[in-house]
């Protein structure tokens, strides 16, 4: 059967990807936002995955304002890297496990869940660059040496799904991918934070205290955290810190415990706390 | 609309749905220059691109002086209004340091430093002191 072994939670500033993509990851600026990856490297080759879940979410780019679904389950064959406005970044185009989405999808309906299927989208950098920080520097002519099930979750326009939603799917998606009878190793992410504000005259804002303790909460508390309201996110982390419940989704899908087996967290990468996680299911 | 809790954080917008509605064609406007082609005809003639986007007259003027909090006030959500400023070169960090109204060299110093304390800036009863 499929087994989810391990959960990632990574921030996806886009100047990460931008680093990477221009070499400049020695700079004295990003050299401590790196070194923090090179254990996460080095353990995604000993555990490598067959597939990722990967839940991000898209910055109005397979969705500008026309059309905002909360949970959008992509099952095209393949998703190319988006043009964000300044030409797309030249990273490998992401390959599908068609099947296994298409059962996920299913699956979370006949849960309760009511979920957007994707059978064409473009993705952007909240995806890309979490795989980028696991699987290192790739070219277009590379594979991303995994699978990928991509979840756009919308925290774009408020409100986006509570805490509390994101933890119960999470636990729906752990249910829908073990009752698929591959026997494949899975990852499960959670994208995006940590605290920051990129808008307006708060701009800027960073809450290293809560973002600690979220993270203890999340791993060894998540009853906790799945109780935290989308005002206590947008007044201590910034209007764009909210993007952490998408963390909660990666942490509904493991079991109750968990053991952390990573944690990075740096400030700043451009405009944002870079926060990271590894958590090993107990066997 | 009933009371939003969210409304006494100072200095930020929080992009629910009477702002999505109230700037939707201004958003739309903005996500258009994601596209290269889209990119050119604003380069050639900025009025006869804006004037295929429904936006009231002040949406407009705000594009014309690139007044990036007042585009925020108007409705336009910082992914969309990114968009105009990377047309003009301007990238995200720089953005965000002419929003909060400091230099560049400072709002970058003050990331270095940790960034933007969350002490003092919860409430706007907080800033009304200040």
């Amino acid at each position: 059967m499929a087994k989810i072994t391990a959960g990632i939670a990574c921030s996806h500033v886009p100047a990460i990807g931008v680093a990477m993509d221009q070499h400049i990851t020695e700079q004295p600026y990003w050299q401590p936002v790196f070194e923090g990856f090179e254990f996460s490297r080095e353990w995604n080759k000993k555990n490598k995955p067959d597939v990722v879940f990967l839940v991000y979410n898209d910055h109005c780019t397979a969705f500008d304002a026309s059309c905002i679904p909360t949970f959008a389950l992509g099952c095209a064959a393949e998703f190319t890297p988006a043009d964000e406005g300044w030409g797309p970044r030249p990273v490998p185009v992401v390959k599908n496990h068609q099947e296994l989405a298409s059962h996920i999808a299913q699956s979370l309906i006949l849960d309760e869940f009511d979920m957007t299927i994707m059978n064409e989208m473009d993705v952007d950098h909240g995806l890309t660059v979490p795989l980028s920080v696991m699987f290192g520097d790739k070219t277009p002519e590379d594979d991303w040496g995994t699978l990928v099930i991509p979840l756009a979750v919308n925290v774009v326009q408020y409100p986006a799904p509570t805490a509390n939603r994101c933890y119960k799917l999470g636990q729906s998606i752990k249910k829908a991918i073990e009752s698929w009878p591959e026997d494949i190793n899975v990852h499960i992410y959670g994208t995006g934070g940590m605290s920051h504000q990129l808008q307006s005259e708060r701009a800027g804002l960073i809450n290293a205290t809560w973002d600690q303790q979220f993270m203890d909460i999340l791993v060894n508390e998540p009853e906790k955290a799945r109780q935290i309201d989308h005002v206590e996110f947008l007044r201590e982390t910034g209007s764009e810190g909210i993007e952490m419940v998408m963390w909660l989704v990666m942490r509904g899908a493991l079991e109750e415990k968990v053991t952390e087996v990573h944690r990075h967290y740096h400030v700043p990468a451009s405009n944002t706390a870079v926060g990271h996680l590894i958590l090993e299911n107990h066997a | 609309m009933t009371e939003k809790a969210y409304e006494d954080i100072p200095g930020t917008f929080v992009f629910d749905a009477d702002r999505s509605r109230q700037g939707y064609w201004l958003n739309q406007f903005c996500i258009s220059l994601s596209k290269e082609v889209n990119r050119q005809a604003f380069r050639d003639d900025p009025e006869a691109h804006m004037a295929k986007f429904k936006m009231t007259e002040d949406q407009k003027q705000a594009v014309r002086d690139r007044d990036w909090n007042g585009l925020l006030a108007l409705g336009g959500n910082i992914y969309y209004t990114s968009k105009l400023a990377a047309f003009d070169g301007i990238v995200f960090q720089d953005l965000a340091a002419m929003m909060s109204g400091m230099t560049r060299e400072d709002y970058r110093q003050m990331m270095v430093d940790g960034g933007r304390s969350v002490e003092g800036n919860r409430y706007k009863s907080e800033w009304e002191k200040k």
